[in-house]
């Protein structure tokens, strides 16, 4: 009682920072995360679907690791999605709100594709391949570029700027697929008769080029975010620009540089999206990968190797749903709640991972 | 406290969601399980296949559903068990489908079909792969020529239903003049400089599927009512409800009195039902599903595609591993129809559509007879269809599956979808105007 009168005035719940929480305790809260994610699922799945949610969750699970082939095609879709994440982490840590990657990506590949479509015949595979490369770097690049420069030149507002980047690269795109579907109705896959341009076949797969690209972008932009001095900058950068500019970096040159780069590996993406996977370029190439990489990137610290992991949670989620979508004849919205509070669930955790809630009348030491 | 109220807030608005999703997801289930009921009756010589179903869409779009529900039905009537098919919906024409196609055929499929026509590219890169599996692409135009004995296509003569529909749009334009009801006093707009009553029609592209539609629509009413014009109003897209409604709109203001439609939405019928009830003399006629439940009084029919029927020969013949490569059957198997004809149709309708309908199937009527049409003012005699499917991507078009050219006229009409299942009929005749421009 006499408790409560001296605590009178302390609020019900208070929220504290938690410095340093360790590692076992990080991964009891995301256990208890997506335990209470999948029980409060259960009882939306048993209530207003009326199916039996273990067996939904055996059918999300087989929707990655049911067969060989599903597994691989997880590992393609994690490959890009991970790849525009890596392009991104540069930008956003040195708080550069890069919210053109959608756009970066499509520029690029429609250069790869306009390339693979009219150099098909005459150039030679390796040096196709090489040209389609870089002409989707140069691309993506400059989409990178243009607000970066303007940014640094006149401080104009980046997210707005690339927002409308990615706006003009899908009318082009728009433009240029309309333009290369000729009489038919539809544009297809690109050199279906030659099928130059399209990556070879390696372990039974079109896409293992890609892969084998994506893990070693992961190594490269760890590194270089890790160890070089252009990677210190970018944190220095993002972390203060008047302590960049009190240690002596050029503040501008960096900005520029470092959307150069994240624009170019965007620009990539889209060449492997166009080589690799697709074979065709259309306004939905990208497929939002640009603002879901924002998730993986920000989530992950921008440390490369958990932002695979953080691919792997959300394509394994996307495939669950559209295999419970299809098993159960449910409409994908439903499927999409069912994954949506399991994502919900983990994004809430990191709160609890930072922040400490304190009861009322709780211990006052706070250890 | 303030920090308490916000956190209650936003907890009584992520409860208010869910409880928006939970109404609709639990009407959604209970839609399905009447559906489950319907085809539950099983006999016991069903044919032993399993279908995979790539679809471009859900239950909630028209065309998508139409297919969905002749593949139902069909298998019901087969005595086909419910997890001898798998669904895969909203499949988008892209690398999806390939994706979508390849799965099924790791789940056991051997029968696979996809129903848009942008498919076909990704489903014959998977016939090549897997020749044990027959794999069918919905509408789509080069199984003869692919080489791939185990690629089909198919499609039915729903022009033939057009064609139908649009002679009960001609009883009802008769009526209206006959009857005094539409007069150049009553509604001005509604006839041109020669005294023709104008009518119109939203189409989704200027492709040939949708030429040959439109050009047996108007056939149809000319059978009845020869002095009409037509004007065609593109959308730029096959399903689009905002488009549709706004081309019907700019159609009636134009002075139509009959919107025909190819495009996948209820948006025109809704939008012609509007201005009738703002006193409008205009009537509707639909495509794939009955419009009567959106357009009441204004709907008077549409032409459908009974897909049962194609459904039921497909899965029957995949048991053999003979389904035929290109598939197109109309009014004489019952693969087209029209719905329901609505309140407001001309007395005598539906005998003249017995009548017209008897026709077609004994083969007395051809759609496209070459006397009834003229083209820059002169009777063809001579269309030769190059089968061909070609890849425009570099500006010249390159021959990925080499097709023969064909004559297509002979013994007075054009023999649409005998060539191929696909449509072709791609004439402009006198008489219909297309505009320029796609609705806005």
């Amino acid at each position: 009682m006499s408790q409560s009168i001296t605590a009178a005035h302390a609020p019900l719940l208070r929220i504290a920072r938690r410095e340093g929480a360790t590692l076992p305790q990080k991964i009891a809260v995301r256990a208890g995360a997506i335990l209470l994610a999948l029980v409060v699922d259960a009882l939306f799945i048993f209530f207003v679907t009326g199916l039996n949610p273990l067996a939904v969750y055996g059918v999300m699970w087989g929707g990655t690791f049911g067969t060989s082939v599903r597994f691989s095609w997880m590992l393609r879709d994690l490959s890009i999605l991970l790849c525009v994440g890596i392009a991104l982490a540069p930008a956003f840590k040195m708080r550069f709100w890069n919210c053109g990657g959608e756009g970066q990506i499509l520029i690029g590949g429609l250069a790869a594709a306009l390339i693979m479509v009219y150099q098909g015949n005459n150039l030679p595979a390796p040096a196709l391949f090489a040209a389609m490369a870089l002409g989707s770097i140069a691309a993506g690049a400059l989409w990178g570029f243009v607000p970066a420069w303007f940014k640094s030149r006149w401080g104009t507002n980046e997210t707005l700027f690339t927002l409308m980047m990615n706006y003009v690269a899908t009318s082009i795109v728009a433009c240029m697929t309309n333009i290369m579907r000729g009489q038919a109705s539809s544009l297809g896959t690109l050199n279906k008769a030659t099928k130059a341009g399209w990556f070879p076949i390696v372990l039974g797969q079109r896409y293992t080029i890609n892969i084998i690209v994506v893990i070693v972008l992961t190594f490269l932009m760890y590194a270089y975010l890790k160890y070089s001095k252009q990677g210190y900058e970018i944190s220095v950068v993002g972390e203060s620009q008047n302590t960049a500019r009190y240690a002596g970096i050029n503040v501008r040159k960096v900005t520029i540089r470092t959307m150069l780069i994240s624009g170019a590996v965007c620009g990539l993406c889209g060449f492997l999206i166009v080589a690799g996977k697709d074979q065709t370029i259309s306004t939905t190439s990208a497929g939002g990968r640009g603002f879901t990489a924002i998730i993986v990137a920000w989530l992950a610290k921008f440390n490369t190797f958990y932002m695979a992991l953080i691919s792997f949670l959300l394509v394994f989620l996307e495939r669950g749903a559209s295999e419970i979508a299809s098993a159960y004849s449910l409409n994908e919205y439903a499927a999409d709640i069912i994954t949506g509070v399991i994502l919900f669930f983990i994004l809430g955790s990191e709160f609890f991972i930072n922040y400490r809630v304190i009861l009322r009348g709780a211990n006052k030491e706070g250890k | 406290m303030k920090k308490l109220l916000g956190i209650l807030l936003s907890a009584a608005m992520v409860f208010s969601l869910a409880a928006c999703g939970a109404t609709a997801a639990t009407s959604q289930s209970a839609a399905d399980t009447g559906a489950a009921t319907a085809e539950g009756a099983a006999a016991n010589a069903a044919p032993d296949v399993k279908v995979g179903a790539i679809l471009l869409g859900d239950e909630t779009e028209g065309y998508t559903a139409a297919h969905i529900n002749g593949i139902k039905e069909a298998a019901a009537e087969l005595g086909m068990s419910e997890d001898q098919i798998i669904w895969k919906y909203k499949v988008p024409e892209s690398a999806d489908c390939a994706d979508a196609a390849e799965d099924l055929v790791g789940q056991g499929c051997n029968l696979i079909i996809s129903n848009s026509y942008g498919h076909q590219t990704y489903m014959v890169e998977e016939a090549e792969k897997y020749p044990d599996v027959t794999f069918v692409a919905m509408t789509g135009d080069f199984a003869a020529i692919s080489g791939l004995d185990n690629f089909c296509n198919a499609f039915t003569s729903v022009y033939q239903s057009r064609y139908v529909s649009g002679v009960v749009a001609g009883m009802k334009v008769k009526e209206l003049v006959e009857s005094g009801t539409l007069t150049p006093e009553t509604q001005p707009d509604s006839f041109d400089a020669d005294g023709k009553v104008k009518i119109g029609y939203v189409g989704a592209y200027n492709y040939a599927e949708v030429v040959s539609g439109y050009t047996a629509f108007f056939l149809g009413v000319q059978s009845v009512y020869p002095d009409v014009t037509m004007e065609v109003m593109y959308t730029n897209s096959w399903f689009d409800i905002d488009k549709e409604g706004a081309a019907a709109e700019a159609l009636i203001a134009n002075g139509a009195v009959i919107i025909g439609q190819h495009a996948d939405s209820t948006g025109a019928p809704a939008a012609t039902q509007k201005l009738k009830d703002s006193g409008k003399i205009c009537y509707s006629i639909g495509y794939n599903i009955d419009m009567l439940a959106t357009a009441p009084t204004a709907a008077l029919t549409s032409s459908t595609n009974v897909w049962s029927v194609c459904y039921k020969e497909m899965f029957e013949a995949a048991q053999n591993g003979s389904v035929a490569q290109d598939w197109c059957k109309g009014y004489e198997d019952g693969a087209v129809a029209i719905t329901d004809l609505g309140p407001e149709c001309a007395e005598g309708t539906a005998d003249k559509v017995a009548e017209v309908e008897a026709a077609l199937k004994d083969g007395s009527l051809q759609v496209f007879d070459t006397s009834k049409f003229t083209v820059d003012g002169a009777a063809v005699t001579s269309a030769p269809i190059d089968l061909t499917f070609y890849d425009f991507s570099t500006g010249s078009p390159v021959a990925v599956y080499q097709g023969e050219t064909k004559e297509a006229i002979s013994d007075g009409y054009f023999h649409e979808s005998e060539l191929r299942a696909a449509p072709y009929f791609a004439l402009r005749i006198d008489g219909i105007v297309e505009d320029a421009e796609p609705v806005a």
